[in-house]
């Protein structure tokens, strides 16, 4: 306390101006920094045991597209989480914008097979994948804004919901013509040479992501709504409408995940996302975005997101069991929220 | 002699059968600090959320700047001029001061990048530096989470918010009921510069001492009615102790 008090200046006797804290009080504080210094060593002693094998253009470009969709996913995640929310609907209601635009793209082809449709189809298909994701985002988004039911509920409803959904349309069944040509390009297409056009998209809307989230207003009443929605509300924030925006986001960015997944997989996947939720949500947690809201941000979350994927990546080179994969996950993440809690309780004593 | 600035008469509110304002007047004039005291339960809360329109009477007039008015929101308030420190202490502990100054009311960037919603952060520091300098507020950091604070000086960013931004009215909900001596001083003095700006202030507090500083009149509240109007210059505590438990009373009060 002594130096906190030391500290104190003055600014009334106009001496001195209340400082900025330098970039390494700043970057120190908060856990992004050490979890970003994990992922750089889990990295280098991948790299160091196997560089043969780690640090070619092959792991790096299937890193990254295992990454893409994820981390689209883990954009709006951020944000939820940052407003003190959680979806645990994202990685169903991405199923089900999938289903719903290759169930269109079939339906607007010969014989429903949509293997040779064209670009005008394809866009349709976007589409219909970006708004059936924010119909439940809308969805998820009033009845957690305007009816007050806890998102864990509302989003766990949902999540069932949108699976159940999905399997109704397709009678269980994967859809399996996807246009060849969303295929070649979104899907396993590269620009530049070697970079998947996947990751360009899944880096796009992470700047964006980024960017909204830090320089805007939307950020700025994101922030201050999971800090403190009373404070915010009469601040004249208005919270509804903004809470309704968060979750309508997300559902959008999961279609949009959803498009990129069957562009990728070249089928729905209906059974592939049951733990895509859980697995962003750590990501985002992991990342040093605050469960309890008001914290956060999207670069943490990107890191977050590569922890995993490059544990699995360096478990499958070294043959360590993939077994482990998930254990090592779950230990580091508890760890970050144990820090996290730790950091608020010194902060709010203080 | 000032003008009135607030007059509200005969202000009932309910809460399901719970009566909190039983025919509550209130008057505040610029250019002067009016203490609303009053026991536990006499409606002190209650009065100063219809008054800063957090919520709204079920019956009672209300006038402002001598124009009748219906305070339907905290915005609709605002706009008016009146501000509001609440008790709890509403501020977002995850922002920096300088955020928590121009919460709700950012300033943007010019041209297209303002008008996509991106803010001008560094115009928001310099003016909040300004404005705490001005009013005294000491803080060893702009850019650390209020939340790092001391309970003093986060209180000390909730009332410079509302004093940099009211025109007209400030409303102080026990404004100083979590600071140290030497912190509640430096309140009691911002409280002061706001009065010789020409506003009106109108502080709720349990502290007779600090309502006797401060206050150029005392309104009581007891059981959701006005009970008694004193000169802050010739009352004891014994007096506003008598009024507040209804030992004592005026006729004209109500």
């Amino acid at each position: 306390m002594t130096t906190r008090s030391e500290s104190t200046v003055d600014i009334a006797n106009g001496d001195v101006e209340p400082t900025r804290r330098s970039l390494w009080q700043r970057v120190s504080g908060s856990n992004t920094v050490w979890i970003a210094l994990v992922l750089v060593a889990l990295i280098v002693v991948f790299s160091i045991a196997r560089p043969d094998a780690f640090l070619t253009l092959f792991t790096a470009q299937t890193l990254l597209i295992e990454a893409a969709v994820l981390l689209v996913l883990g954009v709006g995640m951020t944000f939820v989480i940052i407003t003190s929310g959680i979806d645990l609907s994202v990685g169903s209601v991405l199923i089900f914008a999938g289903v719903m635009a290759a169930k269109t793209m079939e339906g607007l082809s010969p014989r429903s097979d949509s293997t040779g449709a064209g670009w005008g189809v394809i866009l349709v298909g976007l589409l219909v994948a970006l708004v059936s994701g924010g119909a439940w985002g809308l969805v998820n988004g009033l009845l957690i804004a305007r009816a007050k039911i806890p998102p864990l509920i509302v989003t766990l409803g949902s999540f069932g919901a949108a699976l159940g959904a999905a399997q109704l349309i397709t009678d269980g069944s994967d859809v399996r013509t996807v246009p060849k040509a969303l295929a070649r390009t979104l899907g396993s297409g590269t620009s530049l040479g070697v970079v998947p056009n996947l990751v360009i998209l899944a880096v796009l809307i992470t700047v964006v992501g980024d960017l909204v989230l830090r320089t805007t207003r939307f950020g700025r009443y994101t922030y201050a709504i999971g800090s403190n929605e009373e404070a915010a509300r009469r601040a004249g924030i208005a919270v509804t409408r903004h809470l309704v925006t968060v979750y309508l986001m997300v559902g959008v960015l999961a279609g949009l995940a959803g498009f990129m997944s069957l562009a990728y997989f070249r089928t729905t996947t209906i059974s592939g996302h049951s733990t895509d939720n859980l697995n962003v949500i750590a990501a985002v947690v992991l990342g040093g975005t605050s469960l309890f809201g008001g914290m956060g941000s999207i670069i943490g979350t990107v890191i977050g997101i590569f922890i995993p994927a490059v544990l699995t990546k360096g478990f499958v080179i070294l043959h360590v069991q993939a077994f482990w994969q998930p254990i090592a996950v779950s230990a580091v993440l508890v760890a970050a929220v144990w820090f996290d809690q730790v950091r608020r309780r010194a902060r709010d004593q203080s | 002699m000032s003008e009135l600035l607030l007059d509200a008469k005969d202000l009932v509110k309910h809460y399901g059968s719970v009566e909190a304002l039983r025919g509550a007047s209130f008057q505040a004039f610029a250019g002067e600090v009016v203490a609303l005291i009053g026991d536990n339960g006499a409606g002190k809360s209650t009065l100063v959320k219809c008054l800063s329109g957090v919520q709204q009477p079920d019956s009672g007039e209300l006038r402002f700047d001598g124009k009748q008015v219906v305070l339907d929101s905290p915005t609709t308030a605002r706009r008016l001029g009146i501000e509001t420190v609440y008790q709890d202490l509403a501020v977002a502990p995850d922002l920096d001061p300088a955020a928590n100054l121009f919460l709700g009311r950012e300033l943007r960037k010019p041209g297209l990048l303002g008008r996509l919603g991106v803010l001008d952060k560094a115009a928001m520091r310099r003016r909040a530096i300004t404005e705490f300098s001005q009013l005294g507020v000491r803080l060893q950091s702009i850019d650390a989470p209020i939340g790092s604070l001391s309970g003093g000086q986060r209180q000390s960013v909730a009332v410079a918010r509302s004093v940099v931004w009211a025109s007209k009215l400030v409303f102080m909900d026990e404004p100083t009921a979590a600071l140290g001596v030497v912190q509640r001083e430096r309140v009691l003095d911002v409280i002061k510069k706001v009065r010789d700006a020409g506003m009106g202030v109108v502080l709720i507090s349990h502290n007779m001492p600090e309502v006797l500083a401060v206050a150029d009149r005392i309104e009581v509240l007891r059981l959701g009615r006005r009970v008694a109007r004193f000169s802050g210059s010739d009352v004891t505590v014994e007096q506003l102790v008598g009024a507040m438990t209804g030992a004592l009373s005026q006729e004209d009060a109500a």
